[in-house]
């Protein structure tokens, strides 16, 4: 979690301290003005983060309902738990200095002071409306549908959802004493948050653990490819059935639309040819680093079955390789829109598709093999920020997938010109290709030599 | 077939495996007593090269297991959990074991049919993930899935705690079953006295990592080892 939450720490308060100046600079309004407008967003994507990764109370009750406690303090407890959440006090860092800023520059200490307990009763609200709708994925994914088109059509002008929210905030400086609503709202949501949960609190009531319906799946058309087809089919199930990977998949679908802040002259400082290769590195490789960069954590809880069953190591890692490419084609089809955006915007997708599947597909499988993080299948809960993820060596091999094709691009823009560029990169992705086999018995030693270390690692539960 | 020389495993400063020789003919069925960190465990994963020996290794079938893979096809195990894939149905386990093994759907069919009382209806067809079943037939299906592709050493950990009554006789049966062939040479490890010496040709004894007791097995045996761990 630390590099993780540290990062988040470090952005909140850096726009906690600038939000203010910038927006003043930008000479959009009145700053607290603009914030209010925009805070609704930022209460439905905190929901939305809460969502996915917050880490839910229930876990560890069950040990506690056999031991002397009343079932009221089990569930004070457990709710007390999520109050002092990471999730809850990150935001302090942008709202306190936000604050101190406002009154630095003459604003009302009362109605700061309403406007800021406010949010802080609107932040808590969010906590636990998380842990009313937790796992409705239904629920879910409507909210997070209608904000979509919310934030669509405002951006459109069609309908802007603000005009009505920003107001409503506004009210909480303007009439400090408004602040009242908000933490009523949250009283009600304590409330029923705790009803709900002292009236469930049984092993086979909210306690038990959901058991989805299993269906056996043959995938024979994979059988066409021999043992390769044994380990996708797993892959693939794998990927179906598990929500942790489920949610790396999609992670991998949605930077394939990364570009389009590279190529639309969206960001000025991405606005560069440099840039614009490292897109393509990550509209192409989404999959191949959300997904890939675990291998072979994947199947770390069954790690050990792996390793003595009759795999060798080589056809292991193949059809790890494989899944890798067949997802960077595909990633690489479904990119074929940035031919909208001109040719260079295409070449630079299309020279980071050949780099990626000639070089990064064994950076990924190489660096894996240091990545000693038990993966828990079926939480989403710890997704990122596993510290264990960002040691020396996987940084160290981070550096040339992501810098080495932005150099080789330079190289070939400052001597032949921007075509020459891509072409230089794609050259290099191929000639990856030509050393396979060589690449591939420098991995297998590694990971024969990391053995002991990963199986020893999977072993302490995540 | 198997043959241990001068093996042991240290973490720091504790010894919790140390066997000077021991040595399996092929189509024994072997098993292992000793209390929790006896080292019973520390052997079956030094046997699948699942972790390193200190000192000292292991030859199996001419194959020493920490240098060279060949081992595998002829070698299969149950230790625990780890053994299997939560997200798939018992059926897909089997039949992906299979193909790991060279056997195509038919054969893992045939062989489960063989099992079908051990079962007792509630592995197959029960639309259930190996991860929401519970853990004895979690174990039922780890157990069988280690038959698949005619081993000829299979090592089995626990193989009976977790099991219903009826699950346990009729593994015993299908173990001296195994024991009964020739070419197959089954280890089993077990905390069940009585279990042990019932399905097993020779018995070991381990003690903080060193073997104490080393039985071939008679009317005898159990009195001798009720006596050992009693007093």
């Amino acid at each position: 979690m630390a590099l993780g939450a540290l990062y988040f720490i470090a952005v909140f308060l850096s726009l906690g301290f600038g939000t203010y100046f910038i927006i003043e600079k930008a000479e959009l309004g009145d700053p607290l003005r603009v914030v209010n407008k925009f805070l609704i967003y930022y209460l439905v994507f905190d929901l939305v983060f809460r969502y996915m990764l917050q880490k839910m109370p229930v876990t560890n009750i069950k040990p506690l309902l056999y031991l002397p406690f009343k079932k009221s303090q089990v569930v004070h407890y457990s709710l007390g738990k999520t109050i002092v959440s990471f999730f809850n006090w990150s935001h302090a860092f942008f709202f306190v200095p936000f604050s101190i800023i406002l009154l630095t520059q003459g604003y009302e200490v009362i109605n700061v002071i309403g406007w800021h307990l406010g949010f802080m009763a609107l932040i808590y609200c969010n906590n636990f409306i998380n842990v009313l709708v937790n796992n409705k994925d239904n629920v879910f994914y409507l909210i997070a549908g209608v904000f979509i088109l919310l934030g669509v059509s405002q951006y459109y002008g069609w309908f802007d959802i603000t005009a009505y929210t920003g107001p409503l905030f506004d009210k909480l400086y303007d009439i400090p004493i408004t602040a009242i609503i908000p933490w009523a709202i949250l009283i009600a949501l304590f409330v029923t948050s705790f009803n709900y949960f002292k009236k469930n609190m049984f092993l086979d009531g909210g306690l038990a653990t959901k058991v989805t319906e299993a269906k056996t799946e043959n995938l024979d058309w994979l059988n066409r490819f021999g043992n390769l087809g044994t380990f996708l089919k797993n892959d693939i199930k794998l990927i179906k059935r598990n929500k942790r990977a489920r949610s790396a998949v999609i992670a991998g679908f949605f930077f394939i639309f990364y570009g389009l802040l590279f190529f639309t002259g969206a960001v000025d400082s991405y606005d560069n040819p440099f840039m614009k290769i490292f897109a393509g590195i990550f509209v192409t490789g989404g999959f191949l680093f959300s997904f890939g960069q675990y291998v072979p954590s994947w199947d770390s809880s069954y790690y050990p079955l792996m390793m003595s069953q009759n795999i060798q190591y080589r056809e292991y890692l193949t059809s790890k390789w494989y899944l890798v490419i067949i997802a960077t084609v595909i990633s690489t089809v479904l990119a074929s829109f940035y031919l909208y955006f001109g040719w260079e915007a295409y070449a630079a997708v299309l020279a980071g598709a050949v780099y990626n599947v000639g070089i990064n597909s064994y950076l990924v499988l190489w660096g894996g093999a240091y990545v000693k993080t038990p993966i828990d299948l079926t939480s989403n809960k710890k997704a990122f920020g596993d510290k264990q993820a960002f040691n020396a060596k996987t940084l160290l091999i981070t550096l040339p997938k992501l810098l080495l094709p932005i150099i080789i691009y330079t190289i070939g823009h400052f001597t032949l010109g921007p075509a020459a560029g891509y072409i230089f990169v794609a050259v290099f992705g191929l000639l990856g290709f030509v050393f396979k086999n060589k690449m591939f018995a420098i991995i297998e030693r590694i990971y024969k030599k990391e053995k002991y270390k990963t199986l020893l690692a999977y072993k302490q539960k995540a | 077939m198997i043959t241990v020389n001068n093996l042991s495993k240290t973490y720091g400063a504790n010894t919790v495996l140390n066997i000077k020789s021991l040595e399996i003919p092929k189509g024994q069925s072997f098993g292992l007593v000793g209390n929790n960190g006896a080292g019973k465990t520390t052997l079956f994963s030094l046997l699948l090269d699942l972790i390193q020996p200190s000192t000292g290794h292991i030859i199996s079938n001419d194959v020493q297991v920490d240098q060279s893979e060949a081992w595998k096809p002829f070698t299969s195990a149950f230790i625990d959990e780890t053994f299997l894939i939560g997200y798939l149905t018992p059926e897909e386990y089997f039949y992906f074991i299979g193909e790991l093994r060279g056997r195509n759907k038919a054969d893992v069919d045939a062989l489960l049919s063989e099992f079908e009382d051990f079962f007792h209806g509630e592995i197959l067809g029960q639309k259930k993930y190996l991860r929401d079943l519970s853990k004895g037939n979690q174990k039922k299906a780890g157990i069988v899935a280690s038959f698949i592709g005619n081993p000829e050493v299979v090592i089995l950990d626990e193989p009976f705690a977790n099991l219903d009554p009826t699950t346990q006789i009729r593994l015993k049966g299908i173990i001296k079953e195994l024991a009964e062939k020739e070419e197959v040479t089954v280890l089993v490890s077990s905390h069940d006295l009585i279990h042990v010496t019932e399905v097993c040709e020779r018995i070991v004894v381990l003690n903080k990592g060193e073997i104490v007791k080393d039985i071939e097995t008679s009317t005898e045996t159990l009195k001798e080892l009720e006596t050992f761990f009693g007093g």
